[in-house]
C-alpha cells in the first residue's frame, strides 16, 4: 500500500487550513502543519499557554525563556500578536472561537469519539494538558495519526477501547492512507493517497468505511 | 525572600504559577524547599522536570499532593517515582478546568459546568447535566492558602506585569489563594508602572520579592 510520510501527511492537512483560520496544532507530528500551510494564506496559530499569533523558532541566541508553546519549544511572535492568561486562552477553546484544531490521537470511533490522552496502563501517571478542552471547544477537530498502530493494529475502530479524550468531537481524521470524515451516517471515505484501493484501507480499518463519494 | 515564604506551614495548600518552563516562580520555589514544610499540596499545571522547581519539593518529601494536567514532560522523573512508590495523592484535571477552578475560587464562585471531560473518565463521580442538549460537568472552586507565581516588574502595592507567554496561570492564582507572593526581575516605585499595562491589579497580590540569585533561574 502507498503511505505518506510524516511530512506527507503534514502537507495534506495544511491544504485544508483556510486563509483567515484560527488554528490550534496539538504537539508532535501537528505542530509541522505550520510549516506546509501556502505562505499566501493568513492563519493566526494558537498556543494554550497564552498566545496568538505564534510565530517561528527563534533564531539560535534569541530565544526568550518565557516565550514557548504548548510542545515547550521556544517561539516567536508575529506581528498583530498578542499573549493572554490561562483563563483566556481556554475561554478561546470551550467558547468556540478557535476554527481548527489538529490533534493526535491513540484511537478514533466511527462517530468521532476521540481517544488521545491515556492507555490502560495505570503504571504511569496520566496526562491530559489541554487535549479535553480543546476537543469540546474547537469548531472543526481534526486528527492527524498513522492509520494503524507500529504493530499493524487499527487506530479507528467501531468502538475506542482506550479512555475518552472527547465523545463524538471529531470532524475528520488525516492518514497516512486516507482522509474520513465522521458523518451521522458513518465514517466516509473522502480519499485515498493515489495508488490505495477502498478494499485494501477497509482490511486496515477497525470499522466499516463509507465509500468515496462519486 | 526567605521571610516572604516563612508564612507557608505544614499541611498548606500551595499553588506555583508557570507553564512547562514559562513563567515559573523557581526562586520562591527554591525558598520554600529551603524552608521545608511538609504534607503540602501543589496545585501547578506541570509537576517539574529533573532536580528543578516542583521537582525539588517531589524529591525531598515535602508533598502529599498534586493535582495538574500535565505531568508527563520529559524527564518529570520525581513525580513518576513519587506516583509509582503510592507515596502521593495525584489529582488529574484537564488543563482548562484547571485554570477555571482557580478563577472561579477567585471571583468567589463555588462551582460551575464545562463541557470539558464530559462522558470520559475524568467525569466519573461528578455531578452532571444537560443544558440546551449537551452534556455538561459539575467542577468546583479550587482555593488555596498560598499562591507562588512570577511576574516582570511589580511595585509596592503588589501591581504586576508579565513577559510575553509568562503569565499563564501567574494571574488567576493571585486571586485564588489567602496570601499571595509574587517574585519579579524588577521592582519599581509605586506610579511607574503604565496603568494599561497591569495585568494583576495589586489588590490580589499580598508580598513582592525580587529575584535575587537563589538560583540559576531563568533570564
Amino acid at each position: 500500500m502507498q503511505r505518506l510520510d510524516t511530512e506527507g501527511m503534514a502537507r495534506r492537512v495544511a491544504q485544508d487550513i483556510p486563509d483567515g483560520a484560527y488554528v490550534n496544532l496539538g504537539i508532535g507530528m501537528p505542530t509541522q502543519v505550520a510549516n506546509y500551510v501556502s505562505g499566501d494564506r493568513h492563519v493566526i496559530y494558537h498556543s494554550e499557554n497564552g498566545i496568538l499569533g505564534v510565530g517561528p523558532a527563534p533564531a539560535p541566541g534569541e530565544e526568550n525563556p518565557d516565550l514557548i508553546n504548548a510542545g515547550k519549544q521556544f517561539v516567536t511572535l508575529l506581528p498583530g500578536g498578542c499573549y493572554f492568561d490561562n483563563a483566556d486562552s481556554f475561554a478561546m477553546m470551550r467558547g468556540g472561537h478557535l476554527d481548527i484544531a489538529v490533534l493526535g490521537a491513540f484511537q478514533v470511533s466511527s462517530t468521532g469519539d476521540l481517544a488521545s490522552w491515556a492507555t490502560n496502563d495505570l503504571s504511569e501517571p496520566p496526562a491530559v494538558g489541554g487535549a479535553m478542552d480543546l476537543a469540546v471547544g474547537a469548531r472543526r477537530l481534526y486528527v492527524l495519526m498513522k492509520h494503524c498502530t507500529r504493530d499493524g493494529e487499527p487506530k479507528i475502530l467501531t468502538e475506542c477501547e482506550y479512555p475518552l479524550t472527547g465523545k463524538g468531537v471529531v470532524d475528520r481524521i488525516y492518514t497516512d492512507l486516507a482522509v474520513l470524515e465522521v458523518t451521522p451516517r458513518g465514517l466516509q471515505v473522502l480519499e485515498l493517497v493515489a495508488g490505495n484501493t477502498l478494499a485494501e484501507v477497509q482490511a486496515v480499518t477497525g470499522t466499516r468505511l463509507l465509500p468515496p463519494p462519486a | 525572600m526567605a521571610e516572604a515564604i516563612s508564612v507557608v506551614k505544614d499541611g498548606d495548600v500551595v499553588m506555583i504559577g508557570g507553564f512547562g518552563s514559562s513563567g515559573i516562580p523557581l526562586e520562591l520555589i527554591e525558598a520554600l524547599r529551603r524552608h521545608g514544610p511538609k504534607d503540602l499540596t501543589i496545585i501547578s499545571n506541570n509537576a517539574g522536570v529533573a532536580e528543578e522547581g516542583i521537582a525539588s519539593l517531589l524529591r525531598d518529601g515535602m508533598v502529599r499532593k498534586v493535582v495538574c494536567s500535565f505531568p508527563r514532560s520529559r524527564g518529570s522523573v520525581w513525580l513518576q517515582r513519587r506516583f509509582r512508590e503510592g507515596s502521593i495523592e495525584f489529582e488529574l484535571v484537564p488543563q482548562g478546568t484547571l485554570g477555571e477552578r482557580i478563577r472561579a475560587a477567585g471571583a468567589g464562585l463555588a462551582a460551575f459546568y464545562t463541557p470539558t471531560a464530559y462522558g470520559t473518565r475524568l467525569a466519573e463521580g461528578k455531578e452532571t447535566r444537560l443544558f440546551n442538549g449537551r452534556g455538561y460537568v459539575m467542577e468546583t472552586a479550587l482555593h488555596a492558602d498560598v499562591a507562588l507565581i512570577r511576574g516582570e516588574k511589580g511595585d509596592a502595592w503588589g501591581n504586576l506585569t508579565y513577559n510575553t507567554a509568562g503569565r499563564n496561570f501567574n494571574p488567576s492564582m493571585a486571586m485564588a489563594a489567602r496570601i499571595t507572593i509574587a517574585e519579579v526581575k524588577q521592582i519599581v516605585e509605586v506610579g511607574d508602572l503604565d496603568p494599561e499595562s497591569v495585568v494583576t491589579p495589586g489588590i490580589f497580590v499580598d508580598t513582592v520579592v525580587l529575584q535575587e540569585g537563589l538560583i540559576n533561574a531563568t533570564a
